[in-house]
């Protein structure tokens, strides 16, 4: 997927003044949030589960190859394959590979947010095979050759009216005279659309939330039961998962998944949460004569042991972004890649590198909102003030904001001489706004003054007040 | 209350540059409350800035800098006390890992966190303030600022204060937590993002019908009040600690000479 | 790719510092065997017969619809009722399992029962349920040759048979469960509630592409009922 992350404040100036995102956004706040406050204060043990979360995802960072080669051997074991991936090219290059085995023409997808980072549509379609995208809004999207704005509701963005247009235009077969007012009239149409496509698909490709060592299980946790159909029907199954996906044991998987989908959407479970192991056995009835798991790396490894670690806890819930305020005004395209929101901004310089991606770090208050409610206590405005640093120390900052902020530690490390400026400046400025009380616009601070007045100061310093005062120092 | 003057606790008071700077009478406020909860306040002179706004842009270098300087001068004070969630936390919850490669300064960074406080919070959970004597007319709601709010966990100790000045109605302000958009430079780097934030906290303020707001962050307090006032807003914006202080006679946060 | 593999290991190793691999894994691979539980929610801890309630509530709550009969004899005579209440065909697809096939079917002659895995053309199915998990109305279903997995996700409407001994309050005791059952199966799926999408305005709909409907009958076997 092509990045638009460098041009971050002109998609954000846009995003702000487009109706139907805003609306969306609006209509996200009120669920989302909503949903996941009722969920956690109707299990009282949620904040102790995050703490274990975050502890067997330590435990597993410490010990990765361990598990790694376990979740590999467990999976030989069962008749699977795991093809170990450095690049995202390699990855590409070993699913068409495995598709090419059975000369597949046609794959249907699992909503995968490795398959977006990897961008495989575009390369099987490139190699003359159709993927087709079964989560709901991920076909939504693929219609709009769009890519996803949110994590797990890729669609967020789209208004009904959007969708129905999406669907009159592509579902040509069908008559063009039929009502597409309401989300049931849509949800059914592409439900009949994508039946036959489940049962026509050679190969099922599916992302995975979690891959068990004990096992060599992977896991995929839906709504809608498109991955399980995309698994289930076609002669191969490829699951697209990254290296810190990996958990040691059920049990772990177990207590992350409880604080996973509550995170997320506010359900206490998912609809369906689906542990697979390997190909279809001798004696079963149906299942995937193939099981292969494509393990990628891009970058992952490079942050073990980095001060950037801490991001390879994230199980890609979601929560973050739907409490950003950030996130909340702009929406996700405005980030410019696959992972939006505040883990977006921290995974997104990683994975493109900082000078692609230097908006994104940035446009943060440090709120701290996110890291309120990650469900795997990711302090994610520390990891993004790491990414400021590392751009200061490239020297990547622009020279006026850099300037200013020069001008202010060097009087800040001078008391005495920050003492005397200052007394003159706010003076002036005390004197100039004494009787209105507040600035319209001030020279150099047009950021500022093109939305609200500035307000005047009083006019002489709290340090030069209390000298006056004889106060105790 | 009686107290013997050995007994009584030394508070550095940490002024915050935008107190020293844009008003000075809220840190005049604080001196009162610290003083009325028994402690003696003294303002050390060498303090300008706790290094945020360095930190923030990663500037690690001037921060440490600014750090060290904070340090020295507050080293000799009981506690250190600021009107301000974010300068507090910044001491509190930052300095510590400033110094990682150097661990004499980050024993000394520790030991000053371990004493630093936001005011309300130090009034409330240090100094067991129940209540204050003062009077206020009028209703009031009160936005919760992210770094009191999150890094120091202030929330209940201002409105537990707040309904003991005589007078006063307390009104909740839907969405109290969310952030303002002030975030330091950030208002001035994303300025229609912060826009649109301090454009939807100011609509949740005047939809409370509060003829007064009160906040213990003087930058959420100056964003709110700039987006108020161009607005055309009624809603007077003051820092909580002037209005626990019964220090409300001077203009609000940018109101004229003649209150308006 | 094993280049790869060789890579992507050694800066894993690499990142944790010198060491002997073996010493440090040990406690990875301790933890491996002793499989420790996380905390398990207090709303499990009670009797079976609350268990069951519990499940009861929580799947009706997640639009499964529940019908509690005394004994296996009464399932055909409950299925047969349920799909004429909601105007489905007396058609079954039915997992070819030992459990099911033992139901007294020949008491509803009119229903007709097949057995195999579904190919798409199927309304209702039925199946077994390995174990259900109370926590949050969850069946818990095991693919094998008795349950093929595609009787779960393409029919209309899924029937499932489940004894009320079956139900467990953690996903936890589940898997304690399933690994005494043997070797882990092709697919374990954990259904709460019929299929769901609220992919278009965040509106909820039922029947994405998994059944529309999820209907469970409960065989109350359990102890003291």
């Amino acid at each position: 997927m092509e990045a638009t992350s460098r041009t971050f404040k002109d998609n954000a100036r846009r995003a702000l003044v487009e109706p139907d995102l805003q609306q969306a956004l609006a209509r996200m706040k009120a669920g989302f949030v909503v949903n996941r406050a009722a969920a956690v204060a109707r299990l009282p043990e949620f904040d102790a589960l995050r703490d274990e979360a975050r502890a067997i995802k330590n435990h597993t960072l410490a010990h990765l190859d361990f598990y790694l080669e376990r979740f590999e051997q467990a999976v030989t074991a069962q008749g699977g394959h795991v093809h170990w991936c450095r690049t995202a090219e390699e990855a590409r290059r070993t699913i068409l590979e495995i598709c090419r085995s059975v000369d597949a023409k046609m794959v249907t997808k699992g909503k995968s947010m490795i398959g977006e980072e990897i961008a495989i549509n575009d390369y099987l379609a490139a190699n003359g095979i159709t993927p087709v995208e079964t989560d709901l809004g991920e076909y939504i999207i693929q219609l709009r050759h769009e890519p996803p704005s949110h994590i797990i509701a890729p669609a967020i963005h789209v208004t009904k009216k959007q969708v129905a247009d999406s669907f009159y235009a592509a579902h040509t077969n069908l008559d063009a005279a039929r009502k597409l007012e309401e989300p049931r009239a849509l949800v059914d149409e592409a439900r009949a659309m994508l039946r036959q496509r489940y049962l026509d698909a050679d190969v099922g490709i599916t992302g995975a939330n979690f891959l068990i060592a004990e096992t060599g299980s992977t896991v995929i946790v839906t709504n809608e039961g498109n991955g399980d159909l995309t698994q289930t029907l076609p002669k191969i199954h490829i699951v697209t998962a990254s290296l810190e996906k990996v958990v040691p044991t059920l049990e772990d998987a177990s207590t992350i998944l409880r604080v996973l989908a509550r995170s997320a959407t506010g359900q206490e479970f998912s609809a369906y949460t689906t542990f697979s192991t390997g190909p279809r056995r001798a004696e079963d009835l149906d299942g995937p004569g193939q099981f292969h798991v494509v393990l990628l790396d891009n970058g992952r490894s490079a942050l073990l042991g980095t001060e950037l670690q801490d991001i390879l806890r994230c199980i890609r819930c979601g929560a973050c972004m739907n409490h950003c305020p950030v996130y909340g005004a702009v929406g996700g395209h405005a980030y410019g890649w696959v992972y939006p929101g505040p883990m977006g901004a921290v995974l997104t310089p990683t994975l493109i590198g900082v000078e692609e991606a230097s908006d994104l770090p940035n446009a943060s208050t440090f709120c701290g909102r996110c890291e309120e409610v990650c469900p795997m206590r990711i302090p994610l405005p520390k990891l993004m003030r790491h990414y400021r640093e590392r751009a200061f120390d490239k020297g990547l900052t622009p020279p006026l904001p850099r300037l200013a902020l020069a001008l202010w530690a060097f009087l800040a490390r001078r008391p005495r001489l920050y003492q005397a400026l200052t007394a003159i400046k706010v003076r002036v400025l005390g004197a100039l706004g004494r009787k209105r009380g507040r600035f319209h616009a001030i020279p150099f601070a047009g950021g500022w003054t093109r939305h609200r007045d500035m307000p005047a100061p009083e006019g002489r310093t709290f340090q030069r007040l209390w000298d006056e005062a004889g106060g105790a120092r | 209350m009686a107290s013997n003057a050995a007994d009584k606790p030394r508070v550095g008071l940490f002024v915050t540059c935008l107190v020293d700077l844009f008003r000075p009478s809220v840190g005049f406020a604080a001196v009162k409350l610290l003083e009325l909860s028994g402690c003696s306040v003294a303002v050390p002179r060498l303090q300008t800035c706790c290094g945020q706004p360095a930190h923030n842009s990663g500037d690690r270098k001037d921060t440490r800098i600014l750090a060290r300087q904070v340090i020295d001068a507050f080293e000799a004070y009981d506690y250190v006390v600021a009107p301000s969630g974010s300068c507090a936390g910044m001491i509190r919850e930052h300095y510590p890992a400033l110094f990682d490669d150097d661990p004499e300064t980050a024993h000394r960074a520790h030991a000053l966190a371990r004493r630093t406080y936001e005011l309300v919070s130090f009034l409330r959970d240090v100094r067991g303030m129940e209540r204050v004597d003062a009077r206020f007319a009028g209703t009031v709601t009160y936005h919760d600022s992210c770094s009191g709010l999150r890094e120091l966990s202030v929330k209940e100790q201002p409105r537990r204060l707040l309904r003991s000045v005589a007078g006063l109605e307390l009104v909740e302000l839907p969405g109290a937590e969310t952030c303002c958009g002030f975030g330091g430079t950030f208002c001035v780097k994303y300025p229609e993002i912060s826009n649109r934030m301090v454009e939807d906290k100011a609509q949740a303020i005047e939809d409370t019908g509060a003829g007064t707001l009160l906040a213990g962050d003087l930058g959420c307090l100056l964003n709110m009040a700039g987006k108020l006032k161009r607005r055309g807003a009624a809603v007077r914006v003051r820092h909580v600690a002037e209005v626990l202080a019964g220090m409300t006679d001077g203009p609000a946060i940018g109101d004229g000479a003649d209150g308006g | 790719m094993s280049a790869a593999r060789e890579q992507i290991l050694a800066t894993i190793r690499r990142a944790r510092g010198a060491g002997d691999d073996a010493t440090f894994h040990a406690a990875a691979e301790q933890r491996l065997q002793r499989r420790p539980r996380g905390t398990i929610p207090a709303r499990v801890d009670r009797a079976p017969a609350a268990l069951v309630d519990l499940f009861v509530e929580q799947a009706r709550a997640l639009s499964a619809t529940v019908d509690r009969v005394a004994s296996a004899a009464d399932v055909p005579a409950a299925v047969a009722d349920f799909l004429a209440r909601e105007n489905l065909p007396a058609t079954l697809r039915a997992a070819p399992s030992p459990e099911i096939e033992a139901l007294p079917w020949q008491d509803r002659p009119a229903l007709t029962v097949t057995y195999g895995r579904s190919d798409g053309q199927d309304e209702v199915s039925l199946t077994p349920a390995f174990a259900a998990v109370a926590e949050t109305g969850t069946l818990m279903l095991r693919s094998g040759p008795g349950h093929p997995t595609t009787l779960n996700f393409l029919p209309d409407t899924h029937i499932v048979v489940l004894r009320a001994s079956r139900v467990v309050g953690s996903y936890e005791a589940g898997w304690a469960w399933l690994r005494d059952a043997g070797a882990m199966p092709r697919a374990v799926n954990f259904v709460s509630g019929p299929s769901r999408t609220a992919d278009i305005e965040q509106t909820i709909q039922l029947g994405a592409h998994g059944p529309r409907r999820l209907h469970i009958v409960l065989v109350e076997d359990g102890d003291g009922r």
